[in-house]
C-alpha cells in the first residue's frame, strides 16, 4: 500500500461520518430538494470526465472523453438549476405566509 | 510538492468545505437556496483548481469544449423547461447521466493501466464501472416509469429473485475477471453491459410510487461511484465530494422511507413473490362495480354539505386544475359550506408540491390542513372531494397486510359521509394497485379530467 493510497482511504473514511453528521436532521419538505443538491454535487465527475477528456488522443478516448464530459457537465448544471427552481417555489410559503395562520401549522411544518 | 499542487490541493479542500456548508444549509428550511448556491461555489472552485492539472491536445481540448458546452445547454433548458410536475423525473435524469460520466471515466483510466493493473487501480475502476452503470440504466427505468412513458406497476415475474441474483453473481465474477486477469481485451464491456441489465432489473419491480426513494438510492450509488473514479484518478475532490453524496444520499434514502411509513427492504422487495396477490386482486376488482353519477346530483350534494373537505392529488397537478378547485371551494363557501384542503405529505409526487400549487392559486393558506391536523375531521365531514389522488386514500394501507402500500399513513378519506372520486378512469393509481374505496357503498365515482369535472361541479352548485 502506498502512502497516497493510504491517505485517500483516510478522506474517505472521514467523508463518509461527515455526510452521515452534515444531515442528520432534515425535515421531510426538505427531502426532495436535498437530494437533488447531492445529485449535482456528485457532478464533480467532470472534474474527472476533464481529466480524461483534455489528454485525448486516441480515438476510444476521443469519444469516451466526449461522452463522459457532456453527461458531467449536464448533470451539474440541471443539477443546481432545478435545485434552485425547486427551492425557489418553496420561498412562497416561508415567515410572511406563515405568520397568519392561527392554526400552528408553521412551526409543523418547521418552514 | 510544488506551489501550483499546494495551491490546486488548498483550493480543493475550499471546495469540499464548501460542498458540507451547503449541504448543512440546504437541510434547513431558511438556508436552503443559499446551501445550493454555496454547492454550486464549491463546484467551481474544484473545476478552477483542476485547470493547472490538464494538458490538452488538439483534440482534448475541442471534445472538452463541446462537451461542457452541449451539457450546460441540456442541464440549463432541461432544468428551465420542465414542467413542476415533472421535477423527480428530472432529478433522475440528470442522476443518471452523473452514474454514466462516472462509468466512462473509470473505463478511460482501466484502458490506461495496460494489461495488468495494481488491485489498489483496477479494484476502484471497476467498482465505479459496474455502480455508475447500475445507476444510469435504474435512472433511465426510474425516468420512464415517472415519465409514463412505462407502466408505473411493478413488472413481476416468476423466478425474478432467482434471475437478479445470477446477475448479480454474473457481474461478480466478471469483476473478479477484470481485476485478476485484465489481459482480456475489453471484458470490461461484458461488466458494464451486465450491469446495465441489473440497473433495469433492479427497478422494474419497484411501483412508480416508491420512485423518489428509489432515485435516493441511485443517487447515493452514483456517489459511490464518483469517489471510485476518484481513487483511480488519485483525485481528492471527487473523493471528498463523491464520498459525502454517497454517506448522506444513504441516509436520506432511510430518512425518505421512514417518512413514508415503510421499510426499505419493504420498498425495494415489496413486490417479490406478489405475482399471485396482485393477480388475484386485479381478477376481483373486474367483477366489481362502481357508482358514478351526473354533475347535478354531485352539485346538489355539495351545496346542501356542511363539511366539505378536498383531498387534491396529483390528478389535479397534471389537469392544472388548483384554480378551478379554489373555485369550486369559494361558491361552496358563498353558501355556508365549510371548506378545507386535506394535503397528504407526498401528494403531487414530491413532498410540498400541492401547498406550493395550490398557493399559487391563492387558496387561503389556513384551508391547507395537513394529515395529521385533518385526520380526526374526516368522520365530521359531509363530503370528502378527492381529486386526482389514489393512494393517499387507499384503505389497503390500513388494512392490507400484503400490499405494496401496507403501512404508509393515509388520509382517512374513507370515514366521511359521503366521497367523491374524481378520476380520469378506473386505472390504478400510480402504485399500482386496485384502491378498495372506489368501490365502497358511500362512493360515488365521478369520471374525467380534473379540471373539466370540477368546473362542472361549479356550474352545478351554483344552480343548485
Amino acid at each position: 500500500m502506498t502512502n497516497e493510497l493510504i491517505d485517500e482511504f483516510t478522506f474517505f473514511v472521514l467523508a463518509v461520518f461527515v455526510g452521515f453528521e452534515v444531515i442528520s436532521k432534515v425535515p421531510t419538505i426538505l427531502h426532495t430538494p436535498l437530494m437533488s443538491g447531492t445529485n449535482a454535487i456528485h457532478g464533480i465527475i467532470l472534474v474527472g470526465a476533464v481529466l480524461i477528456a483534455s489528454g485525448a488522443e486516441s480515438p476510444v478516448n476521443i469519444v469516451l472523453g466526449l461522452v463522459a464530459v457532456t453527461l458531467a457537465t449536464t448533470n451539474v448544471v440541471g443539477g443546481f438549476v432545478v435545485t434552485d427552481r425547486m427551492l425557489e417555489m418553496f420561498k412562497g410559503r416561508q415567515p410572511g405566509k406563515t405568520s397568519p395562520s392561527p392554526s400552528g401549522r408553521g412551526q409543523g411544518r418547521g418552514a | 510538492m510544488s506551489a501550483t499542487q499546494i495551491a490546486i490541493t488548498l483550493a480543493y479542500l475550499l471546495a469540499a468545505v464548501l460542498f458540507i456548508l451547503g449541504l448543512k444549509q440546504l437541510s434547513s428550511p431558511k438556508g436552503a437556496r443559499n446551501g445550493n448556491f454555496t454547492a454550486a461555489l464549491g463546484m467551481l472552485v474544484a473545476l478552477a483548481a483542476t485547470i493547472p492539472l490538464l494538458h490538452f491536445t488538439p483534440a482534448g481540448l475541442v471534445i472538452t469544449g463541446i462537451g461542457i458546452v452541449i451539457g450546460t445547454v441540456v442541464g440549463t433548458v432541461g432544468a428551465r423547461v420542465v414542467r413542476m410536475t415533472a421535477i423527480p423525473q428530472m432529478v433522475a435524469l440528470f442522476n443518471g447521466v452523473g452514474g454514466g460520466a462516472a462509468a466512462l471515466v473509470a473505463v478511460a483510466e482501466l484502458l490506461k493501466f495496460g494489461a495488468h493493473p495494481a488491485f489498489a487501480e483496477s479494484f476502484p475502476s471497476v467498482f465505479s464501472i459496474v455502480i455508475g452503470s447500475v445507476s444510469f440504466a435504474g435512472s433511465a427505468v426510474a425516468f420512464a416509469k415517472l415519465q409514463e412513458l412505462m407502466t408505473g406497476t411493478p413488472i413481476t415475474y416468476p423466478g425474478q429473485q432467482v434471475v437478479n441474483g445470477l446477475l448479480a453473481a454474473a457481474i461478480v465474477g466478471f469483476a473478479i475477471a477484470v481485476i485478476a486477469i485484465a489481459s482480456i481485451p475489453f471484458s470490461f464491456l461484458a461488466l458494464m453491459v451486465l450491469a446495465l441489465i441489473l440497473g433495469v432489473a433492479f427497478v422494474l419491480p419497484i411501483g412508480g410510487a416508491d420512485m423518489p426513494v428509489v432515485i435516493s438510492i441511485l443517487n447515493a450509488c452514483t456517489g459511490l461511484a464518483v469517489a471510485a473514479s476518484g481513487f483511480t484518478l488519485n483525485n481528492f475532490a471527487l473523493i471528498v465530494a463523491g464520498t459525502l453524496v454517497g454517506a448522506s444520499g444513504s441516509l436520506l434514502t432511510k430518512l425518505m422511507s421512514d417518512a413514508m411509513g415503510r421499510s426499505l427492504g419493504n420498498i425495494l422487495f415489496g413486490a417479490f413473490g406478489q405475482v399471485h396477490t396482485a393477480a388475484t386482486a386485479a381478477a376481483g376488482a373486474q367483477g366489481r362495480s362502481v357508482r358514478s353519477a351526473s354533475a347535478e346530483d354531485l352539485g346538489t350534494l355539495l351545496a346542501y354539505s356542511q363539511r366539505v373537505i378536498i383531498v387534491p392529488g396529483y390528478g389535479l397537478a397534471v389537469a392544472q386544475a388548483q384554480h378551478a378547485a379554489r373555485e369550486l371551494a369559494d361558491v361552496l363557501e358563498k353558501r355556508g359550506v365549510e371548506v378545507e384542503y386535506a394535503i397528504h405529505p407526498v401528494a403531487g409526487r414530491m413532498p410540498g408540491h400541492m401547498n406550493v400549487l395550490l398557493a399559487e392559486a391563492n387558496v387561503p393558506y389556513e384551508q391547507l390542513k395537513e394529515m395529521d391536523q385533518v385526520n380526526d375531521d374526516f368522520k365530521n365531514a359531509d363530503v370528502a372531494l378527492i381529486v386526482g389522488a389514489n393512494d393517499v386514500v387507499n384503505p389497503a394501507a390500513r388494512n392490507t397486510p400484503g400490499s405494496p402500500i401496507y403501512g404508509m399513513p393515509i388520509l382517512n378519506a374513507d370515514q366521511a359521509k359521503n366521497i367523491i372520486f374524481m378520476k380520469r378512469s378506473m386505472r390504478p393509481g400510480f402504485a399500482g394497485i386496485d384502491n378498495d374505496l372506489m368501490f365502497g357503498p358511500k362512493t360515488v365515482m365521478f369520471f374525467g379530467d380534473a379540471k373539466d369535472s370540477l368546473t362542472k361541479l361549479v356550474s352545478a352548485v351554483k344552480a343548485a
